[in-house]
């Protein structure tokens, strides 16, 4: 006990229902176009309102196009759902940021960059990735429709409090090693399914290290291992990442608001249901070769042979390299790349195309890559702008795109085509998750960089001076 | 769709693989509707699976092949990871399995099975290789899940096991009531909560 989960949740309980679960109230709400329109229709079938309409923000993310957006979107469906997300807001009277308004982006990028997520709140969305907002220290975790409208009808969720995880990582991590690395890593080791009924706290010298985005992107890959959720005990990082943010609190509210962030961290003599420990020396630049984000390994390494993976697993392993065009024992580098996507909310942040911009910095696209790099909101593509960044990518033959998820789920044109294999900075590498039949390596955005400018999968520690 | 529980005993589709995402269950291209059609999720379960890309059914895939039917579905470890979309839910309600049994379920699918009056039953290991077995040697084995005693019986073996679910949504299930109903009636347990925070 005594773990700052608990300090969060405890403090967030209206009621232990009997024999069941937790009635837990809920501080903010994000809505996108996709999981949300069944709800608002449940409500007005049932003849109700949002109960708390200033804690909820909406924003399509999805179906936009990554391209001309000021203009109607091409897909009448697509379109559709997302109109019907203004329209909802509209009806129900809640903040909405649409297509075209410069608040827009992907809702796990838009919701800390504005300061909408702040520590010790809980936070949901139907979303798996709303883990992501743990790394303000924020109690955070993805649900489906019918806990959307529950939360829309009584700002509460009813909720079966999750045993407790702490993974320490200590040490420094290498030269070309990233959050989203270490995040592969420890999705290789725990697997798909290994935290599952948990909620994480990601603890260590290694992650009080972290930029605020990597600790993003760490968060953001908690639901891979099957977490309820990850987070990261606010401290200096987070609060200068968060001062003069717009929705931050300001002047005596945000003296307050800090004093109060402080006392949030896990008691010395906190006990947690499990307790693992990494050393970040131990993590490569790391790649995908399978279809699930646990079947990871470091860039120099084979994929594992058969005799290695447990019997009963075969089945779904060898499908799983049938699917991707690998064989056990291969290894992937010098594999020959098609795609090459930055963005999604795992890596569409500024850090993200500070590394991507830096590799590439003085070398060329290879010719046969297409690339798409898509800033993960209006905020980060301008900063972009501000850093001269974009002058540095057009140099070397990339462009930049419009925000939104994009290629991360093939909701929108963004698809990656069949048979095709893209080294792709998003969260998942399931079997058609980029485009039908399209083939996925996760890695990071300095992983995807050096794809792009050498046209197969490369060490990008081989490629980066000093 | 609320369906109250009570017993239910029926023959079994199997699906002996691990780690089915919801992506595989229902494909993000799926999920541009705007109405909650069961029926229309259902249609497209396990989509990319069940038909090619001109849309034929691909015969070595089981929800094709007419020697097994039933209202449980039978799967293998970690049913239901990946994304949060509650239309894997409902696209498995709609095509009209009741039972879902695996020996582990991803956790946000599992609510969202429940949330549909779709029961998840986890098993043993054991229990379910055994039921795998028992399915492939008669496809028309049968199993009866027991909501009331929380029980699940491979009727070809008699194997019987226990299965957990809290007393509150077993309560839901067996009188078909949702979540939202119970928060509704607390409203004002919700408006003493915000004053004394
Ligand atoms: S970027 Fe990808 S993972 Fe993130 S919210 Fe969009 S679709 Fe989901």
């Amino acid at each position: 006990m005594n773990t700052l989960f608990d300090k969060i949740w405890d403090a967030h309980v209206v009621q232990n229902v009997e024999d069941g679960p937790t009635q837990l109230y809920i501080d903010r709400l994000y809505a996108h176009e996709v999981t949300s329109p069944q709800a608002f229709e449940g409500l007005r079938q049932r003849g109700i309102q949002c109960f708390r309409p200033e804690r909820i923000v909406c924003m399509p993310d999805h179906n936009t196009p990554t391209h001309d957006q000021d203009k109607p979107i091409e897909d009448a469906v697509g379109r559709n759902q997302v109109e019907t997300l203004a329209q909802n807001a509209a009806e129900f009277g809640l903040t909405h940021y649409g297509m075209m308004n410069q608040r827009n982006g992907i809702i796990h990028v838009v919701g800390p960059e504005r300061g909408l997520s702040l520590p010790g709140m809980t936070i949901v969305c139907g979303d798996s990735h709303t883990s992501t907002h743990g790394a303000m220290g924020a109690v955070a975790f993805g649900i489906g429709t019918s806990e959307v409208e529950m939360v829309m009808a009584s700002q509460c969720i009813l909720q079966q409090k999750p045993q407790s995880m702490r993974i320490n990582v200590e040490g420094t991590l290498g030269v070309g090693v990233t959050a989203k690395d270490l995040a592969l890593y420890l999705m290789s080791r725990i697997t798909t399914s290994g935290a599952t009924g948990y909620f994480i706290e990601y603890a260590g010298s290694a992650i009080r290290q972290l930029s605020m985005e990597g600790r993003l992107t760490l968060c953001n890959l908690s639901i891979e291992m099957g977490a309820r959720g990850g987070f990261i005990a606010p401290d200096e990082v987070t609060f200068e990442y968060l001062k003069g943010r717009e929705f931050a609190p300001k002047g005596e509210e945000w003296d307050k608001a800090v004093a109060y962030w402080r006392t949030l961290f896990s008691g010395e003599d906190a006990v947690f249901d499990k307790e693992l420990t990494f050393s970040a020396e131990e993590v490569e630049p790391m790649v995908t070769y399978g279809t699930n984000p646990g079947m990871g390994m470091g860039i120099t390494q084979q994929i594992p042979s058969l005799e290695t993976v447990d019997i009963a697993g075969h089945t779904s392993y060898l499908k799983s390299l049938e699917y991707m065009g690998f064989k056990p024992g291969q290894q992937l580098l010098g594999t020959h790349v098609d795609y090459v996507f930055l963005g999604a909310c795992t890596n569409g942040r500024i850090e993200d195309f500070r590394a991507f911009a830096q590799l590439v910095k003085g070398r060329r696209k290879a010719d046969h890559v297409t690339a798409w790099l898509v800033p993960g909101s209006w905020l980060v593509l301008s900063q972009i702008k501000e850093e001269g960044l974009d002058k540095v990518l057009e140099a070397s033959g990339f462009e930049l795109r419009q925000p939104g998820c994009s290629a991360c789920l093939a909701m929108n044109d963004d698809k990656i085509p069949a048979g095709k294999l893209s080294v792709s900075t998003s969260n998942r590498n399931f079997e058609g998750r980029q485009g039908p039949g399209a083939r996925t390596v996760l890695a990071s955005p300095l992983v995807a960089a050096a794809a792009a400018v050498t046209g197969v999968i490369t060490d990008p520690r081989t490629l980066l001076v000093g | 769709m609320k369906q109250k529980f009570d017993i239910i005993q029926s023959t079994c589709v199997p699906l002996p693989l691990e780690n089915v995402d919801t992506d595989q269950i229902i494909p993000a291209r799926f999920l541009k509707a705007t109405t909650r059609d069961e029926r229309f999720f259902g249609e497209n379960l396990f989509r990319d699976w069940r038909y090619d890309a001109e849309g034929n059914p691909r015969p070595d895939f089981v929800l094709n092949n007419p020697t097994y039917s039933g209202q449980i579905l039978v799967a293998g470890k970690n049913f239901g990871s990946g994304s949060s979309r509650e239309h894997a839910a409902w696209a498995i309600a709609g095509y009209g399995f009741r039972v879902v049994i695996s020996s582990f379920f991803a956790d946000i699918h599992k609510n969202n099975e429940l949330n549909n009056f779709v029961l998840p039953v986890v098993v043993s290991e054991e229990f379910l290789s055994e039921l795998f077995v028992s399915i492939q040697t008669n496809p028309k084995t049968e199993v009866k899940v027991d909501v009331p005693n929380q029980t699940v019986t491979n009727l070809s073996t008699g194997h019987s096991e226990h299965f957990d679910i809290n007393g509150y949504k077993k309560y839901c299930l067996m009188n078909a009531l949702d979540d939202i109903d119970f928060l509704l009636e607390n409203q004002s347990k919700i408006e003493a909560f915000e004053s004394r925070r």
